[in-house]
């Protein structure tokens, strides 16, 4: 159950965290600026959204070894509650503010994890995972039950655009949703790093590190899990409120499995042993989800494999990949590795593209061969009746491995010589 | 009551098939401390590859080599990627197979199409295997081999077929369970599996191949999954979706059954299997409960959805509804030895 590394132990982030919160500020601040079309706009909003629930699923799966398969419950339920209160405070007239929405939507995330969470912490390992699950079928099969609740097929839809605007922000524009999510998600982040910071915090890696010893000095794991998973229900609604301020509309599929299962898909790609770890999963998910299901038909497929070669290779995702180039890079000598390394990438990419290309030519050749129209791909157009593209695709694959081999054997020599223990990323 | 005794069979052989699935389930899952997410896709997979091969070579051959190959695919993946990432631990081992579960349902659709395929029964098994005539009370209960004739069902007789492809179920699934048994408590290679169960290292030290027990343990696991998909793919539907619809179903049962108990997970696979099939067939609700035992119900407490849902349309939630009771009240459940 132990993640690569504990979050807190971290000398890239623990040491300097305002100046980090600075920089995110900073970051967010200008994204808007460069990223100026509403289209831009909406996909930095969702990432903010994304950050949040990636970051609150890290508590539970990096920080408390929780493997939870049902954290989409609380995003969604917390969701589906901020809509309930939308609507009423624009139909019933409920004196809430429009930019407190998310909060409503921690607060009922918060209030399900008190009560779901109960059953759900009083296990640990696989049978956690199992009632997590559960509980995820569970409410996904009464969401399609109760239509008054939860909408039925259609879901529910409101309108952010209602009540008094306070100095001229009425959420019409997508830069006012955009701002409204960044200040959240900015606090959000701040409060979550700081949680970790916290005894709790400390206690809940004792709990994932060794429940045993931590219970033998008077501690219960029990409620430490219990704890950790209301504040990560509160984080996950509040994520789920500002989906709802950004959609206007909540359907089903917000509580079901797939969702739970991007989690925490993209948390673990990001790195759920540190801190920005879920940070840049999230920013993942929702490039992927964006971009990469437009250029390609066979998008879960690579992030499926990317995953397992992920778990394979670097179980603690792109910050842990991250990371170790920073240790190398900063070595004295590190110019005698960069030749090798730039080896490695380049055979990388050739293997990457030829693998690549091998799957593109075999879904054109399985979906539309017969529309007869020759698939586009890498600004070329291939007919995938003609052997010429599968043998370039092999080939790049064969020559990519075999240079990544040779490459990697350099670099390794290379790294050797320089006398210093760790090889390979993450491990 | 005819139709009271086949939905019983109906949802004893679905609870068999169950078993065929959380059998190998169970068994690696004690073995290995590894709850294989993707085993649903190997029950897909043998789906389909049962499809394929039946149409190139017949039902019978497809019924055997399909499980043959799943199986060895379930053994290469054991030993080429569950094992490699035993030694970080248990988290990163149950990631893979959920990142396999991913890789085998798109590998599923382009391969075989993102709609379901007609997997057809072979003709021996289409019909029904008998029929239960009933003509009121139990005592009129007649039974007919095959399909009863047209003179026979005439009303006031109703008549309930059996599938013969539920019979053909409920039969390779009893054969399975006693080989299983037979293997585990009567050979060599099941005293070395029951050993290393619970003292690996001790069976190690005595000079046999523990990872290669594993490696084998996985692909008959596999192989079992997908015997019960090429049967279940012909009875019901084989498509994409089969996987997570089955695969849900067999976690609640193994944990309802005890985590690594094989009699809790036969058990729990008749009972979710009967109460899965039989939910669908009641149309009752809460509200004839309700008036049933003669208890006033306010109107408006009579018109919302609680009351009024009959049982047919909560069946879908049935089997996590009694897991989280499970869990609550007997975690290890029902035959289980571990807290988790």
């Amino acid at each position: 159950m132990n993640p690569p590394r504990p979050v807190s132990a971290d000398p890239l982030i623990g040491r300097s965290a305002w100046h980090w919160m600075f920089f995110l500020a900073a970051l967010m601040l200008l994204a808007p600026w460069i990223f100026s079309s509403p289209f831009e706009q909406a996909v930095l909003t969702q990432m903010g959204i994304a950050i949040v629930a990636c970051l609150s699923y890290n508590i539970l799966l990096g920080q408390g070894g929780m493997l939870s398969f049902g954290h989409a419950v609380y995003t969604g339920l917390g969701a589906y509650m901020a809509m309930h209160v939308l609507q009423a405070a624009g139909s019933a007239g409920w004196p809430v503010p429009v930019s407190l929405i998310p909060l409503v939507g921690g607060v009922f995330g918060m209030g399900f994890a008190v009560v779901l969470g109960y059953v759900t912490t009083r296990r640990s390992g696989t049978t956690f995972a199992m009632i997590t699950l559960g509980m995820a079928e569970l409410v996904f099969a009464m969401s399609l039950m109760f239509t008054d609740f939860f909408g039925g097929e259609a879901g529910l839809s409101g309108n952010r655009v209602q009540g008094p605007a306070l100095w001229g922000i009425d959420f019409k524009s997508q830069t006012q949703v955009y701002a409204l999510v960044a200040a959240y998600t900015w606090v959000c982040v701040g409060l979550m790093y700081a949680f970790t910071q916290t005894p709790l915090g400390r206690l809940l890696n004792a709990v994932r590190d060794n429940a045993e010893r931590l219970s033998f000095i008077g501690y219960q794991p029990q409620r430490v899990r219990y704890l950790a998973f209301i504040i990560a229900g509160f984080f996950a609604g509040v994520s789920g409120g500002m989906a709802v301020l950004h959609f206007e509309i909540v359907t089903a599929e917000v509580v079901g499995a797939a969702r739970s299962g991007a989690y925490l898909l993209f948390t673990f790609l990001g790195g759920s042993g540190y801190f920005v770890g879920p940070i840049l999963g999230a920013v993942g998910m929702v490039l992927s989800s964006v971009l990469l299901s437009e250029w390609s038909a066979a998008w879960l497929l690579y992030l499926g494999v990317l995953f397992v070669a992920m778990v394979m290779c670097a179980p603690g995702g792109l910050a842990s990949i991250a990371v170790w180039h920073l240790r190398w890079i900063m070595q004295p000598e590190a110019s005698r590795l960069w030749r090798w390394y730039l080896g490695c990438l380049f055979s990388a990419c050739v293997s990457t593209s030829g693998a690549a290309s091998a799957i593109e030519l075999f879904y054109h050749h399985q979906l539309q061969s017969s529309v007869g129209t020759p698939l586009r791909w890498l600004g070329q157009s291939w007919a995938t009746d003609q052997p010429m593209p599968w043998a370039l695709a092999a080939l790049a694959m064969i020559t990519g491995a075999a240079g990544w081999v040779f490459f990697k054997r350099r670099w390794n020599q290379t790294w050797d010589t320089m006398l210093l223990p760790p090889r390979g990323a993450g491990s | 009551m005819e139709f009271f005794l086949i939905s019983l069979l109906n949802g004893v052989s679905y609870g068999l098939l169950l078993f065929m699935l959380s059998a190998g389930l169970t068994l690696i899952f004690s073995m290995m401390g590894v709850l294989n997410f993707a085993h649903a896709s190997f029950y897909m997979l043998g789906a389909y590859l049962g499809y394929s091969l039946s149409s190139l070579w017949g039902f019978v051959p497809a019924l055997i080599l399909a499980p043959l190959g799943v199986g060895l695919l379930g053994a290469a993946f054991e030993k080429w990627f569950l094992r490699r990432v035993h030694a970080h631990g248990h988290v990163p081992e149950l990631l893979i197979t959920f990142g396999l579960a991913y890789v085998v349902l798109e590998v599923v659709q382009l391969l075989w199409g993102r709609a379901a395929v007609p997997f057809a029964p072979p003709t021996w098994l289409q019909g029904p295997a008998f029929t239960l005539i009933g003509g009121g009370p139990f005592a009129d209960l007649q039974w007919v081999w095959g399909a009863a004739s047209e003179a026979a069902c005439q009303p006031p007789a109703l008549c309930s077929p059996f599938p013969a492809t539920r019979a053909f179920m409920m039969a390779v699934a009893l054969a399975m369970v006693l080989s299983l048994w037979a293997l585990i408590t009567h050979t060599r290679v099941g005293l070395v599996i029951q050993a290393a169960l619970t003292h690996p290292q001790a069976v190690q030290t005595l000079g046999h191949n523990v990872p290669r027990v594993f490696m084998w343990v996985f692909g008959v696991g596999t192989g079992l999954a997908a015997l019960a998909g090429v049967i279940g793919g012909s009875t019901f539907v084989t498509d994409p979706s089969m996987a997570a619809t089955v695969g849900t179903v067999t976690f609640v049962v193994i944990v309802i059954g005890g985590l690594g108990s094989l009699a809790g997970a036969f058990w729990a696979s008749v009972l979710m299997g009967t109460v899965q099939t039989m939910a669908v067939a009641i149309d009752l609700s809460l509200s004839d409960l309700w008036s049933a035992l003669g208890l006033p119900l306010q109107a408006s407490a009579a018109d919302s959805t609680w009351m009024t849902m009959s049982l047919a349309q909560a069946a879908p939630i049935l089997p996590y509804l009694i897991l989280v009771l499970m869990l609550m009240v007997r975690p290890r459940g029902l035959m289980g030895t571990r807290e988790g």
